[in-house]
């Protein structure tokens, strides 16, 4: 049982979800969008640099649990200087992490080792499933942002 | 469970009404040949658990008696309405409504609310009429009014509440005026548990003929209700609270009222009869009754009125007291436990913020402790906003809870601040 919470929260997560990374607004991004999950209230904003296809900066301002902030953090980190393709893959690398298990799980696309391990750290979500919302919340509005839209609510995911 | 809670409530053997309760003695996140931790519900508030007695009568109804009713000649038509207005009846004593044609059965206090604002609203209200209702309301007593707002251009005007989540009435009589066409005002907030002054809010109203809805959906769990007292015009409340079943609401409304109210949905039930000519419906409460009603689930509402009847709703609302007192004095001792609703009088919902912790990562530690709570915002953003917390966790304490329960809520709380280092 214990165990179950201990992969939930790792260390690295309740050290996201207490200190974010890039929580701030960059004056110079082109691409911004809304991520909400109405039933907790949690609210992110998600901003996107995007030059040239390739995500120059990110990064991310709100309110949310220790789940969906650390998620929110990471993500920051590991989709700054990908390619708009790159960044796709690793949402959709991402979701299947939380959502699937591991033989169900797609192949979206290269992800180098690095990146997979910070995702796997996610995925202890999975034994969790009302909490898998907060974990891919702000991604689903980072990919959002890529796509042109400004919002991403919970109910659609 | 500890002796002491036997000791404590020598009027009350709440180890005894327990067993009426077959879910309270499972276990949750049993796994891999471990075993579980024992269910400590505190949920009652979002909806509470059935006593066997409940569980029965509609067991046995189903077996026995079944069959739809108001229509059939057969024996068991008869016998299920028999016992199906009997339970209107029984809804009207509870209340101590006038009389049972008082009593209309709805989907649920939603629907009730829903009726109202349709019903009578669509008929008696117009473009700038007023509707008074509170910051601490259910979004079920808010968006059918805004619902209307939007058809009929009235204006909603909001009272307010202090930090302790006191009621302002000096606001409230300040807001009343000729414009006033309804108050529509909670008689127990579900995340704040302030009782508001029923009586007081009506006699306010009258005093300009303006009449008076309250949602008794946590009020009537919690205490005596007497809707001739408080001179309610209307009163909702949901039998799913009430330890009763789920997909059942009771709207009172006083007879003259209902009696000027065209009807909510048609169908068959509510009409004396149809043509293409013109159709012409029945008196109330038939009339807003269309379709086959949830007839099982009266029975259930039944069985649980004399449930807690059996127990004495005074004995009832002492031992929640009790609980609450306990509760209250024990989460006060956790540092950074802010309680949010702390008005005397206040029923026993205890919503509170943890420094540091987010309530959805509360709710998912004390979980795994078999702590269940409500997270979230209770259906009541506005509430949220006003004492600026967002989300907040709430414990609300049933019939059927124990000072131990209280216990281990805090200790899962401690478990909680050190997983976090709050």
């Amino acid at each position: 049982m214990m165990d179950d919470l201990r992969e939930l929260y790792q260390e690295v997560i309740l050290d996201h979800g207490k200190n974010p990374r890039n929580f701030r607004h960059p004056d110079d991004s082109n691409r911004q969008a809304k991520g909400e999950n109405p039933m907790c209230g949690d609210r992110f904003m998600v901003y996107l640099t995007l030059k040239d296809g390739v995500i120059e900066d990110v990064a991310f301002q709100g309110r949310g649990c220790a789940i969906s902030t650390a998620s929110a953090s990471m993500m920051t980190e590991l989709v700054r200087g990908k390619t708009a393709a790159e960044a796709e893959t690793l949402f959709a690398t991402f979701h299947d992490l939380c959502t699937k298990d591991d033989d169900e799980q797609g192949d979206h696309g290269p992800v180098d080792e690095d990146s997979r391990e910070k995702l796997m750290v996610m995925s202890g979500v999975r034994q969790f499933p009302v909490r898998v919302k907060c974990a891919t919340l702000a991604w689903h509005a980072m990919n959002a942002a890529l796509h042109g839209q400004d919002s991403a609510s919970s109910d659609q995911f | 469970m500890p002796d002491a809670d036997a000791i404590l409530s020598p009027a009350f053997d709440v180890l005894r009404v327990r067993e009426d309760f077959p879910i309270l003695s499972r276990s949750v996140h049993a796994r891999k040949g471990k075993p579980g931790k024992p269910l400590v519900y505190l949920d009652s508030g979002a909806s509470a658990q059935k006593p066997r007695q409940v569980i029965q009568a509609m067991t046995r109804f189903l077996e026995e008696d079944y069959s739809n009713i108001h229509r059939g000649v057969h024996f068991l038509s008869q016998t299920a309405t028999d016992q199906f207005e009997a339970v209107r009846i029984k809804v009207a004593r509870f209340i101590n409504a006038p009389s049972d044609r008082c009593v209309v059965f709805t989907r649920s206090s939603t629907e009730a609310i829903n009726l109202v604002a349709a019903s009578y609203g669509r008929t008696f209200l117009n473009e700038g009429d007023e509707v008074i209702l509170s910051i601490m309301e259910h979004h079920a007593n808010i968006v059918p009014w805004q619902l209307l707002q939007a058809e009929k251009k009235i204006v909603i005007k909001v009272v307010p509440c202090d930090d302790d989540g006191v009621l302002d009435l000096d606001a409230y009589r300040d807001l009343l005026s000729d414009r006033t066409k309804l108050v529509a005002i909670t008689h127990c907030s579900n995340v704040l548990g302030t009782v508001t002054p029923a009586k007081t809010i009506a006699a306010l109203a009258h005093e300009r003929g303006v009449p008076v809805l309250f949602d008794g959906s946590q009020a009537v769990v919690h205490g005596p209700v007497d809707v001739q007292d408080i001179d309610a015009d209307f009163y909702v409340f949901t039998a799913h609270k009430l330890y009763g079943p789920t997909g059942l609401g009771v709207l009172y409304g006083k007879y003259d009222l209902l009696k000027r109210m065209p009807p909510y949905q048609g169908g068959g039930d509510m009409i004396e009869s149809v043509s293409f000519a013109g159709t012409t419906f029945k008196p109330p409460p038939s009339r807003f009754e269309a379709g086959t009603p949830p007839i099982t689930e009266v029975i259930g509402l039944g069985a649980a009125i004399d449930y807690i009847e059996s127990l004495g709703r005074e004995a009832i609302a002492a031992h929640e007291h009790d609980l609450l007192q306990y509760a209250t004095q024990q989460l006060s001792q956790v540092s950074g436990l802010r309680i949010i609703g702390t008005a005397p009088g206040k029923g026993p919902i205890i919503s509170f913020a943890l420094d540091g912790v987010h309530p959805h990562d509360v709710g998912t530690i004390v979980d795994q402790y078999g702590v269940a709570v409500r997270v979230g915002r209770h259906c009541a953003e506005p509430l949220a906003e006003r004492f600026e917390v967002g989300p907040t966790v709430r414990a609300s304490f049933g019939l059927y809870n124990t000072r131990a329960e209280a216990d281990a809520l805090v200790e899962s709380l401690l478990a909680v601040k050190e997983f976090f280092g709050a």
